[in-house]
């Protein structure tokens, strides 16, 4: 059986989303009692994840960022492991040596994750260049946001991608935060996606805080690179509900503004919709819930129970 | 055995390794257009130019050495290698270790450096140390057209991102070089000239300079080994060892800035492991902490000089 989650029905979207809601809360709870530290979280931003991770392929590869534990989830990382990544213990996908910031899983073709922002768009035609030059079948599916979009390497990364027909999705989670500061104040308009347009690159944006939307868009996006050969920026518009990192007041944050997107929160609009269009009612969730829930305890009890690596491992995996 | 310049004993190093391996590609700031031998043998997939940013074409190589293929790129003068750090730095050179092991980074980034064209500061900067204080890279810088095409051979095929330094001055001299698989190992030194009395540590331009200046001082009846490292990192300290056991003293030679060059590490080094041995303080001899001037005078009195490596040499073996 394939280690990478494939999506039959809408329940499976919810359920992925439940379980990256799950992931972070639980992680973010641990990080406040200081025994883990902290992580970026993208809760409010599940349904831009699992909409485009859905939409992918078994062979397509992703390169992701900091904010990175929805698209590992729905790509069917083990919540376990991504926890003992995160609290430094051997068994995380990069032996503990990642931390939460730059966590990979070559498994789950989730490939060269860079915690500095733009990073992934400067590595992803290098490796978008292999898959066409090695005549391999998949795409490369780039996730960034719209602080990265605001980096010279965004339009660099654009610019060769088109110039090269390089076979990218580039996915921006226009999530309205750069780290502490609103994109309001340090981007010129609203819309990263009408920026392709100038390389020549097809994009649409989409409301990325409706997962069946977002799967729909990015079914679309993904076909036209496969079709094309060339790259097309989606772009989710979404919001980041918490702050940067955990753990993070939030005193900057316009209330009102939280407030009216937490109304729009991805999860409860996919449960509205589940209840309306195929009569799941509140013993369904709650089942949902606690299945994944027990997955998360599960998870934890294993992270903590991981041995942290040896200090040899200080050693390995660079030449000295 | 033939005589060849430095830039033709590259370009067959280029051209032997990518016949010798399909994943083996070239790309850069005017490689096609400027290595129309290459392109005619290889065709334009492997051979390509590229827009003048670094940022992208350094990510390019890395996201591509990650997946499958060994990129070499060609970044032009070392100072624009600054536009290039983020992927060399933060991807190449941590990634591997970040990753567990997941990832490895073939790939080689070539730059010119060094006096000789009268190009000022903004294209002549030696940058060796700055590399090589970041994990991961291995810094190669050869002295002569041999080393430059069993070196640049040796870091095509090896697994680790390598920064090839090209002196300027260097480019248009000639050298005897062997056939076609004579490599030359990364991380050894050479004995460019043997001697008893006193060592000159030395690599790049300045190991032609240590070899005047040891004619100078045999003429005098002081008997001077000039250590070619061939290598800055990782360094061939066993051979500076061996050298400097038997001579006693030692003059370390560069043309790179003084504070924290290449020459502090080997000070530090001999002052760990050969202190017992040492009769005479180690002696640095650097280009100044300024930035390089255009100016033919100014630049050619920025590089240290036979008649002061000989100054130097002669004051550790007859005091006062």
């Amino acid at each position: 059986m394939s280690l990478i989650a494939s999506y039959e029905t809408p329940e499976a979207l919810l359920e992925a989303m439940l379980l990256i809601r799950a992931y972070e809360l639980r992680v973010s709870a641990v990080s406040a009692e200081r025994s883990t530290p902290g992580t970026c979280t993208s809760v409010g931003q599940e349904a831009a994840a699992v909409g485009v991770v859905s939409a992918l392929g078994a062979d397509d590869l992703i390169l992701t960022n900091h904010r990175s534990a929805g698209h590992l989830l729905a790509r069917g990382a083990d919540p376990g492991r991504l926890m003992a990544e995160v609290m430094g213990r051997s068994d995380g996908y990069c032996k503990g040596k990642s931390g939460s910031l730059h966590i990979s899983a070559r498994e789950l073709g989730v490939v060269l994750t860079s915690t500095i922002v733009g990073g992934e768009l400067s590595l992803a035609t290098g490796v978008a260049l292999s898959q066409t030059m090695l005549g391999r079948p998949g795409i490369v599916a780039c996730f960034f946001g719209d602080g990265a979009a605001c980096e010279g390497i965004f339009h660099e990364s654009l610019n060769l991608g088109a110039v090269w027909k390089l076979p990218i999705l580039f996915v921006c989670e226009n999530n309205e935060w750069q780290a502490f500061v609103h994109r309001r104040e340090t981007m010129v308009g609203d819309r990263i996606a009408a920026w392709a347009a100038p390389y020549g690159i097809d994009s649409a944006t989409v409301d990325g805080n409706d997962v069946e939307a977002v799967r729909a868009a990015a079914t679309a996006a993904a076909a036209a690179v496969r079709r094309t050969g060339m790259p097309f920026l989606l772009e989710t518009a979404t919001y980041r509900q918490r702050g940067h990192f955990e753990p993070d007041d939030q005193s900057y944050v316009d209330a009102q503004e939280l407030a009216a997107w937490k109304q729009r929160d991805p999860i409860a609009r996919m449960q509205a919709r589940l209840a309306d269009s195929r009569g799941l009612t509140a013993g369904d969730f709650a089942g949902l819930e606690a299945r994944v829930a027990a997955r998360i305890d599960a998870a934890l009890a294993f992270a903590q129970v991981s041995p942290y690596p040896q200090p040899a491992e200080l050693l390995t995996d660079v030449y000295v | 055995m033939s005589m060849i310049t430095v830039h033709e004993a590259m370009s067959q190093a280029l051209a032997e390794e990518m016949r010798r391996d399909a994943r083996v590609l070239m790309f850069g700031e005017g490689v096609a257009t400027k290595r129309k031998d290459l392109l005619a043998e290889f065709g334009a997939s492997r051979v390509r130019n590229t827009p003048l940013a670094e940022g992208i074409i350094a990510g390019t190589a890395v996201g591509a050495a990650a997946t499958g293929l060994r990129p070499v790129v060609d970044l032009l003068f070392a100072p624009f290698l600054t536009l290039a750090m983020d992927a060399l730095v933060n991807s190449a050179g941590k990634l591997r270790y970040l990753s567990g092991g997941q990832f490895e980074f073939p790939l080689v980034a070539i730059a010119m450096t060094g006096s000789g064209w009268c190009v000022g500061a903004q294209h002549n900067h030696n940058l060796e140390a700055w590399f090589a204080h970041a994990p991961g890279l291995k810094v190669v810088m050869p002295s002569n057209a041999a080393d430059f095409k069993g070196l640049l051979k040796s870091a095509i095929r090896d697994d680790n991102p390598v920064l090839f330094f090209v002196d300027l001055g260097l480019l248009h001299q000639t050298g005897e070089v062997p056939g076609s698989e004579s490599l030359v190992p990364i991380g050894q030194a050479a004995v460019a000239r043997p001697g008893r009395d006193v060592t000159l540590v030395s690599y790049a331009k300045t190991v032609p300079v240590c070899l005047q200046a040891a004619e100078t001082l045999a003429a005098e009846g002081i008997s001077a080994e000039v250590v070619d490292l061939r290598t800055v990192k990782p360094l061939d300290l066993s051979t500076v060892l061996a050298s400097v056991g038997r001579t006693r003293r030692a003059v370390v030679v560069h043309e790179a800035s003084l504070t924290c060059g290449v020459g502090a590490e080997v000070a530090a080094l001999l002052a760990e492991h050969a202190f017992d041995s040492l009769m005479a303080p180690v002696r640095r001899l650097a280009g100044p902490d300024t930035p390089t001037p255009a100016s033919y005078p100014l630049e050619q009195a920025f590089v240290p000089q036979a008649a002061a490596v000989a100054e130097a040499a002669r004051t550790l073996v007859r005091p006062g």
